[in-house]
């Protein structure tokens, strides 16, 4: 039990449950536009696998980690857009449309794996994302530190965490978007295009959706094959768990990256609690908030619904 | 040519129209990948619907599409969308498979079937009931809960099987009974020698029949549809809804309980630890091509499992991978179709 404690009280674990963190966060911040704005996006999963694959062909290409994230970003809003047509301009379900891209990703970055690295499970090495030395130093600890706070990915997503949180609540965007997802006819009355509002939302839930998918390959130097591994339908939970507010989403994330380093570091001292409950942990108190346990999450009230002009 | 018969054709045209384009689709990736599509779909039909073999294999593969679409679409009918096929499917495929390796070795084959059926669409049944239940009472979404559920289940399944059940050194539960092994077709029909396509296949299509039955001869499916129409108007005409809604997402829970069956005892004979691989996901898009309907699934189903069957064929040629994009592209051509006919219909009728 001590060496659980103290392995749960390190720089070390932090490091770790933010690292895990990543991605859930950006594709979160990606649910929460996209919800916000009226538009279920389910195909958050499939534009991290997109986002992932991308970054490492952009970086494998160019040597260049930093065009692999424009690649990832440019990919994920390619894929949103998709997404964006079905639902927005041929007022398709939204639900199918996300399965379908998802089923989609999961084939094409298998084809194009085989295409461009001759492989059905990975791809090559790439170079990572280049961390900043902050504190000099050689002990253990200070390395640690350096690479939460000398890595730009990680203060980047931060900024854009208190920045969508900005923008949706204090912002006259914000109010249209949120305006748009609740009472969609009130917003088109009062003269804001809804559908363009849209549109914007999916986009942003592309770009960062496919940078978390970034993230999680150019932390891992390469693709593997479905490496987003239901981590989009994580995001999805923890932004109906946040209440569909980005700071929210962004607690809920930490709270289920948290879960899972408990359970990573669990099972490296090797305790009797299944890491199958662990895993669990997310969906079971996402069902339990929905079900309105735990302080109601309701959900904007024009979710999944094509707005029809009159 | 009437309304009625226009509007059927349209029904009709669109999911062939969908597939012709998804076709264009995957002849720029097999071009991409310099080969020729002409050469390519000869293969896949060759090694599918043109021999014997390939033609056990398609039922094999279309079997579960079959019930999982069938799935889908019962609920879709009640105007509940039930993504959770996945996990239920899952859930009632570790139920049979265990039913099947603890009962008696002696007992007859009909009642071992039997139970094995049953206990895989009770499982799926108390599987989609708590979706569905959650959603009678307390309105929460039944897409959120059935996703939510999946990565419950299937890691609940995976502990029990590792924790309890498994084969030492393996992923999968002990062997099924003799006497609960189903009887694979080319015991009939010899052609089909080497094929593991069983009389599960039969399972299926009676399923279809009597989902038909239910939701289009009998007052409960009225209800069901009434409810999936307008679910204030059936409030008003004195139907339950909440009950409906809750016993129509466990029935299409427990349609996806006995997805498995060919897989469980017709097949390895042993439940193994992700098997299902996205099946759930496939039986929405056999719905949804097959318009809901039993005998537009079996259609459906037959295509996919075409498909399915044709990427191992051509897989020496292009990756397999080409059949799974053509099917997703599929979907995003028939979902973008026919909410887009749908309402050139409505326009012109008015």
């Amino acid at each position: 039990m001590w060496e659980f404690l103290t392995n749960v009280f390190s720089i070390v674990f932090l490091a770790q449950l933010i690292r895990i963190s990543i991605p859930y966060i950006l594709a979160a911040m990606g649910g929460v536009f996209s919800e916000r704005s009226g538009v279920t996006n389910i195909a958050l999963e499939g534009i991290m696998l997109n986002g992932a694959f991308a970054a490492i062909l952009g970086t494998y290409f160019t040597g260049s980690p930093l065009f692999g994230l424009f690649s990832a970003v440019i990919c994920g809003m390619l894929t949103a857009l998709v997404h964006a047509i079905i639902s927005i301009r041929f007022k398709a379900d939204q639900i199918i449309s996300g399965v379908a891209i998802n089923l989609l990703s999961v084939g094409l970055t298998k084809f194009f794996l085989k295409i461009f690295f001759d492989s059905s499970s990975n791809s090559a090495r790439v170079e990572g994302i280049k961390i900043f030395k902050i504190i000099p130093g050689n002990l253990q600890i200070i390395e640690t530190i350096n690479q939460i706070i000398g890595n730009p990915f990680i203060i980047f997503t931060a900024i854009i965490v208190v920045l969508s949180h900005y923008v949706i609540f204090k912002t006259v965007f914000g109010l249209r978007l949120r305006a748009v997802g609740e009472h969609p006819e009130a917003a088109d009355t009062l003269g804001v295009k809804v559908n363009r509002i849209r549109y914007v939302c999916v986009l942003l839930s592309g770009c960062f959706a496919g940078l978390g998918g970034a993230w999680l390959a150019l932390d891992q130097h390469q693709f593997t094959d479905g490496m987003s591994n239901g981590r989009g339908f994580i995001a999805i939970a923890a932004v109906i768990f946040g209440k569909w507010s980005p700071v929210g989403a962004a607690a809920a994330c930490l709270l289920f990256g948290c879960a899972e380093a408990i359970q990573i570091t669990l099972q490296s001292v090797g305790s009797g609690i299944p890491s199958q409950f662990i895993q669990m942990l997310p969906y079971v108190l996402t069902i339990i908030a929905l079900a309105g346990f735990i302080g109601k999450s309701t959900s904007p009230s024009a979710i999944g619904k094509p707005y029809e002009c009159e | 040519m009437n309304d009625g018969k226009k509007k059927l054709l349209i029904e009709i045209l669109t999911p062939i129209f969908a597939v012709a384009l998804a076709l264009l689709v995957s002849d720029i990736l097999i071009l991409l990948y310099k080969e020729s599509p002409l050469k390519v779909y000869k293969i896949l039909l060759e090694g599918t619907i043109f021999n014997p073999y390939g033609i056990g294999q398609v039922i094999f593969k279309t079997t579960p599409l079959i019930l999982v679409g069938l799935s889908v679409a019962f609920a879709f009918r009640t105007g509940l969308f039930n993504i959770g096929a996945e996990g239920q499917l899952y859930l009632g495929a570790f139920a049979a498979a265990l039913t099947g390796a603890y009962l008696p070795a002696g007992t007859p084959f009909i009642i071992t079937v039997i139970l094995c059926i049953l206990s895989g669409f009770l499982a799926g049944f108390i599987a989609g009931f708590i979706p569905g239940i959650l959603k009678a009472k307390l309105g929460s979404h039944e897409v959120i809960n059935t996703i939510m559920l999946n990565f419950i289940i299937m890691a609940l399944v995976n502990y029990l099987v590792v924790t309890y059940f498994k084969v030492p050194e393996t992923l999968h539960t002990k062997d099924i009974i003799e006497n609960a092994k189903l009887t694979r077709l080319y015991e009939y029909f010899p052609v089909f020698k080497g094929s593991a396509s069983n009389i599960s296949f039969f399972l299926s299509l009676l399923a279809c029949l009597a989902v038909y039955i239910v939701l289009w001869k009998t007052k409960f499916g009225y209800e069901l549809r009434a409810v999936g129409f307008n679910p204030s108007a059936a409030e008003t005409a004195g139907v339950n809804v909440k009950k409906l809604i809750t016993l129509s997402m466990a029935i299409s829970g427990g349609l996806a309980g006995i997805v498995g069956i060919n897989f469980v005892l017709g097949y390895k004979y042993y439940f193994e630890e992700g098997f299902s691989s996205g099946l759930g996901f496939m039986g929405i898009a056999v719905a949804l091509l097959g318009k809901n309907h039993p005998g537009g699934v079996i259609a459906a189903a037959l295509l996919f499992g075409i498909l399915s069957q044709g990427g191992l064929v051509i897989n020496s040629v292009v990756p397999k991978e080409l059949v799974d994009i053509l099917q997703a592209v599929v979907i995003i051509f028939v979902v973008a179709a026919s909410s887009e006919v749908r309402r050139l219909l409505f326009k012109s009728a008015k």
